[in-house]
């Protein structure tokens, strides 16, 4: 491939960012790098939705399934055998899951491919419904993923969850993750492929008279999508540690939704935006729910505040701009020197 | 093979669209009934009728969207009948539609694009994997866009996005991405609606052109009298989903079923 100014800008881009996070220990805080670490999952989790839902046009509200699918097949990857046989106190671990140890990468990548699979066997009786009742049937085996998992015991450890997954998730890690998944999806998108996908979107019947098959390349976007969105979960389940079937419900999708949603749909590069503003901001509005002195008088920490700020912050969004921070443009390097440009152009005038 | 009468087609061996008692039914509507025709190949070809007399139908019929209830449909020897719309594609039939289906958002080239989607060889898994071969691919694709933008004279809104032409630049659109597919027969539902006069009589020296140009065999849905006369060979007329008379337009003009069909009973009557 040839060496274009904007190849070797992007190049050089993901090289100094992963260098400045290599040595963040030295200028953040553990909190500020366990907001970080979120950031880079909550990116994977939304590029991977803006496959199904922005380019595809699948309103897909199952991502929590396969995000869970992702999280407890990584667990059990990567967590040591001796462990799992205290924790497993309703029902013992049975065999092979108890002997079960891999490296860190094999367990993020063996989650993606469950979660890709296990997508199969929904997107096949689903994906012939088209809008409002694929979203529907989704969410729905969404809720059946999560119910297997209460039951599965003997694999799963049932509503107890799994504590004490070792932390292999770093920063650089997660980094490193979210930098595959938006490269394999740039290249996925940006060629005829996401053309074809974008078609469908927009025009099934246009679609299917060009000669694509359209089920087909439904049934793709929708298991690459869940498949990143099992190595999402997969790092989740290692950032934070503890994981268990109540984590996995609507609102995780929701979450995800939202980052797409508010960075654009159809737009790679909206999807981290949305996905970076709004887990700031969503930790940010934290301080609301602490008691505050504001000197003529004190108001006691109301939880749940942010929440109600949160929302009003969304509304605001959905009325002055509906299609996003981004809408379905990209933020390239030539729309970024255009920009400069015009910022000169407008200081000579 | 018996059983049927066969109309008489200017050059039935040659047909490369053979229809034979085609009738389709939408519970007790029948939209098209026993109707039989054969294209042959290279010919520019017709259907026109009043509005609702099936003519629609019978372009989703051809192209795979409704399987009729009877008879059988034939592409270059081939039975079609319950193929997939993507399928006959692939056999080489493209088709444009009567209310525009292009994607607003996406530019003229990358529309142009999706049609060259069907005759690629490289799978969708080499993108990711950054295959040298996948990106020359990638190339070719865009180059044979850009030159069939440049056909339909839209070489120089290639990065506009497709909602924001005019009207006729979109049909022209449309024409340009069914063409990406490298059809052998191309269907064109009312090329000319919405057109003007001078629109109108460029597209049909453009359909004349591209026939020549792409070798392919063309068959119109058109309610332009002008048009279909001016550039037909062939012309079938239908009515309430009956062929009620075919021929060469100069036979067609002067049919008395036809004339009673656009015109109304009492013409006739005066005429006699």
């Amino acid at each position: 491939m040839r060496l274009d100014r904007n190849t070797f800008l992007s190049i050089a881009t993901m090289v100094i960012f992963g260098l400045v996070l290599w040595q963040a220990e030295t200028f953040l805080g553990d909190y500020q790098i366990y907001i970080a670490k979120l950031i880079f999952i909550n990116i994977i989790l939304a590029l991977s939705l803006n496959l199904i839902y922005g380019f595809t046009g699948l309103f897909s509200l199952g991502h929590a399934g396969f995000i869970a699918i992702g999280a407890y097949v990584s667990a059990l990857c990567i967590l040591p055998p001796a462990q799992k046989e205290i924790m497993w106190i309703l029902e013992p671990i049975i065999w092979p899951f108890s002997d079960l140890l891999t490296p860190f990468w094999v367990s993020v990548l063996g989650g993606g491919l469950f979660a890709g699979v296990f997508a199969i066997f929904i997107a096949v009786p689903v994906l012939r419904l088209g809008d409002d009742y694929l979203g529907m049937a989704t969410l729905a085996f969404a809720e059946i993923i999560r119910v297997l998992i209460v039951n599965a015991t003997p694999i799963t450890n049932g509503s107890l969850g799994i504590k004490g997954i070792p932390g292999h998730a770093t920063l650089l890690v997660c980094y490193g993750w979210a930098l595959f998944t938006l490269i394999v999806l740039a290249r996925l998108c940006y060629s005829n492929f996401g053309n074809v996908l974008r078609c469908i979107r927009d025009n099934e019947i246009a679609a299917s008279v060009m000669g694509i098959n359209v089920f087909w390349n439904k049934v793709l976007s929708f298991c690459i999508g869940a498949f990143f969105a099992g190595i999402g979960g997969a790092l989740l389940g290692s950032h934070l540690s503890t994981i268990d079937p109540k984590m996995f419900n609507f609102l995780l999708t929701f979450n995800v939704l939202m980052f797409v949603v508010a960075g654009g749909l159809g737009s790679l590069t909206g999807s981290i935006l949305g996905a970076t503003v709004i887990t700031i901001l969503l930790e940010w509005l934290r301080f609301l729910e602490e008691p505050m002195d504001l000197g003529f008088i004190e108001i006691p920490g109301i939880p749940g505040m942010r929440m109600v700020v949160f929302s009003v912050v969304l509304l605001v969004i959905i009325l002055k701009r509906r299609e996003g921070i981004m809408g379905t443009r990209e933020l390239t390097w030539n729309r970024i020197f255009a920009f400069f440009r015009r910022l000169e152009r407008r200081e000579k005038a | 093979m018996s059983g049927f009468v066969l109309p008489t087609p200017p050059d039935y061996a040659g047909a490369l669209l053979l229809a034979r008692n085609v009738t389709m039914r939408f519970g007790g509507v029948t939209a098209v009934s026993d109707l039989s025709l054969a294209l042959p190949a290279g010919a520019i070809a017709g259907i026109i009728g009043p509005n609702g007399a099936g003519k629609t139908t019978v372009f989703n019929v051809l192209s795979g969207f409704y399987t009729p209830q009877e008879g059988e449909i034939t592409f270059d020897g081939a039975s079609i009948r319950g193929k997939e719309p993507n399928d006959i594609c692939r056999l080489g039939m493209a088709r444009t539609f009567q209310n525009i289906r292009l994607s607003p958002q996406m530019t003229v080239l990358e529309n142009i694009m999706v049609g060259c989607h069907v005759r690629r060889h490289c799978p969708w898994w080499m993108a990711p994997l950054g295959l040298p071969r996948f990106y020359r691919e990638e190339e070719e694709l865009r180059e044979k866009g850009r030159r069939l933008a440049e056909r339909v004279h839209l070489s120089e809104q290639l990065d506009e996005t497709a909602g924001s032409l005019p009207y006729g630049a979109q049909r022209r659109l449309e024409i340009a991405r069914a063409l990406a597919t490298e059809p052998r027969l191309l269907l064109l539902d009312e090329p000319a609606a919405g057109m003007n006069p001078q629109e109108s009589l460029e597209l049909m020296h453009f359909i004349g052109h591209i026939r020549d140009e792409f070798a392919l065999t063309i068959l119109l849905i058109e309610h332009d009298m002008k048009v279909v006369m001016g550039v037909c060979e062939y012309i079938w007329v239908m009515e309430y989903g009956a062929l009620i008379a075919e021929g060469t337009p100069d036979v067609v003009r002067n049919d008395p079923l036809v004339i009673r069909a656009y015109l109304g009973e009492d013409v006739v009557v005066q005429n006699a």
